[in-house]
């Protein structure tokens, strides 16, 4: 829909759609100047600019809430996850595409059709099997779930684009007597990275922000990660916008620095990601 | 020929075993034990399962709470997917106008999807609470002196207020990668013929892009109907239960009240219900998907 000519109703359109944007953004001024501000000042008018730039919010929720451990772990989480992710869910679709034998099949089926299964609908039974298999209360057993809950729709988008490689990129690989491991680590592999760059952007922005999970499998204090931290934060300090509000900045800058540095990738990201069936 | 199958097998094992172990042990199991503990007493703490046939399903029948969250959840959905598509599509159309800031506008109107659910409640507890009344004295508009989050009509539009604004921006993205697909020269020709703006929209702009239509009606029923963090953070689904969703209730039943086996009824039930709309409507909106 590429318009040749700029005329007065494009720039009359321009002009409304930046007012609009203003008034989608209300809430993070609201945030942002808030945030700064004493608690008095807060209460006496939440919409003017701050006066003075109070930064000791920032440095009291800073404490409170341990913001360096929880960006860690937030951190070690989501970035071990997603490898986890991208490695066992490439090779499961690789191997389902190239030897689409009928046990396959219904491998594939089954971990498209649990893409329905909403979370809440089997968490109750899954904290029995993370005891079992003593997942709770530690980092790597939340992985091992992520790993489990993130496999499906990981799987569908990887099966969907290692169909359209065609098989004829493998043959020299093959001829030259690599190993049907090498063939997907060196070749295949290193082609599927538009693929990979939206499986990693679907996934973090999943990851960073899961709450219920981690709250379920996470119970010691200093394994919480910034959405738990946040969370008991708010259990503490009721009302107490000054610090909440500086906490809740924190919380949401890094995922916010992550998208405006990655945009591109990740609106192409969910373009691709989108294309079901 | 034994070395060979040898190999295949053990291809298969590495290639696809890791991810069907880890999915059996976390989605495939617990979802076969919910069915079965869906038919018990199990109360999470104590040893003692007993059968008891069909008696958590009959209790949910007579659960208000229940009940009452199911209620809440369908006129949630439905409003939420209404309107997240519509401001999704509106939005999208306003950024394929050929406008000189349309990068930096998509990326601005994106921006609060990245924010997670439970941020985004407390954010938005700060908007209602304290932003909300200021702009009402700032401006004197009645709307934003409403009692917000503080009666259950408020509740319930807050709510919906805050999963638009955060949804929006997605289905954004994906309406727009739609529209720009659709051939210019269609709509110049029904121009020519005399379509009026709205009639070129509603018949052939929208038939067009039914395959986005099907893909963000589908993301918006699976985001509304399991409505959790952000309901959790923004109303604690009071007031007065008002606002409690299905997914909450559940939550509640089994980890506050520890009936897990009441819980993983419900959970069943949320399933069935899960898996039947987001099916029917993708199988309704795929029937009125064309081909150019």
């Amino acid at each position: 829909m590429e318009t040749k000519r700029y005329t007065a109703r494009t720039f009359t359109t321009e002009i409304l759609a930046v007012l609009l944007v203003f008034v989608f953004l209300v809430p993070f001024y609201f945030l942002l100047s808030n945030s700064v501000k004493s608690f008095a000042d807060i209460l006496l008018d939440a919409a003017a600019l701050p006066q003075a730039i109070n930064w000791e919010n920032y440095a009291k929720a800073w404490d409170i809430m341990k913001y360096p451990q929880a960006f860690i772990n937030s951190l070690l989480i989501t970035v071990f996850s997603i490898a986890g992710l991208v490695v066992i869910s490439s090779m499961a679709a690789y191997r389902m595409v190239r030897r689409p034998t009928k046990y396959n099949s219904i491998l594939f089926l089954m971990f498209v059709a649990a893409m329905v299964i909403p979370f809440q609908s089997i968490m109750i039974p899954l904290m029995k099997v993370a005891s079992w298999f003593s997942l709770v209360g530690s980092l790597p057993g939340l992985w091992v779930c992520y790993l489990g809950f993130g496999s499906s729709l990981t799987i569908f988008l990887y099966h969907g684009f290692i169909k359209s490689i065609p098989l004829e990129v493998e043959e020299p690989a093959v001829v030259d007597g690599c190993t049907p491991y090498g063939v997907f680590w060196r070749i295949v592999f290193p082609l599927l990275k538009p693929m990979t760059v939206t499986i990693i952007i679907l996934n973090s922005l999943w990851i960073w922000n899961d709450f219920l999970l981690p709250q379920l499998i996470l119970s010691k204090p200093e394994l919480r990660t910034i959405p738990l931290s946040t969370f008991s934060f708010f259990g503490q300090y009721t009302k107490q916008w000054d610090l909440a509000l500086a906490a809740l900045v924190m919380g949401v800058v890094p995922i916010v620095i992550f998208f405006l540095s990655l945009q591109r990738h990740i609106i192409e990201g969910i373009t691709a990601g989108s294309v079901k069936g | 020929m034994s070395k060979k199958r040898y190999s295949e097998w053990m291809q298969q094992l590495v290639f696809t075993g890791p991810a069907t172990v880890v999915f059996a042990i976390i989605v495939i199991l617990p979802f076969i034990m919910g069915m079965y503990y869906s038919f018990t007493n199990w109360n999470g703490v104590s040893g003692s399962i007993s059968f008891v046939g069909l008696d958590n399903f009959m209790a949910l029948w007579s659960d208000q709470g229940f009940k009452s969250s199911f209620d809440f959840t369908v006129r949630f959905t439905i409003v939420a997917v209404v309107l997240t598509n519509l401001v999704g599509f509106i939005l999208a159309l306003l950024l394929t106008q050929g406008l000189k800031l349309r990068n930096m506008l998509r990326t601005l109107f994106f921006l609060p999807n990245v924010i997670g659910g439970l941020l985004l409640g407390f954010i938005w507890q700060f908007i209602f609470i304290k932003g909300f009344s200021a702009i009402g004295d700032l401006t004197g508009i009645p709307f934003f002196n409403l009692p917000w989050l503080g009666d259950e009509q408020t509740a319930f539009w807050g709510v919906v207020i805050v999963s638009v604004w955060n949804g929006a921006g997605y289905l954004m993205i994906i309406y727009i990668a739609a529209l720009i697909n659709v051939p210019k020269d269609l709509s110049e020709a029904a121009s020519i013929d005399g379509a009026t703006a709205w009639q070129r929209l509603r018949h052939i702009t929208v038939p067009l892009i039914m395959p986005a239509v099907t893909i963000c009606l589908f993301l918006a029923l699976s985001w509304s109907f399991k409505t959790f963090d952000v309901i959790l953070s923004l109303t604690k689904g009071g007031p007065f239960n008002s606002t409690q969703s299905v997914a909450l209730n559940i939550y509640l039943e089994a980890f506050q009240n520890n009936r897990y086996g009441l819980g993983t009824a419900k959970a069943l039930v949320f399933f069935v219900v899960v898996a039947l709309i987001t099916t029917i409507q993708v199988w309704l909106t795929k029937r009125r998907e064309v081909h150019a």
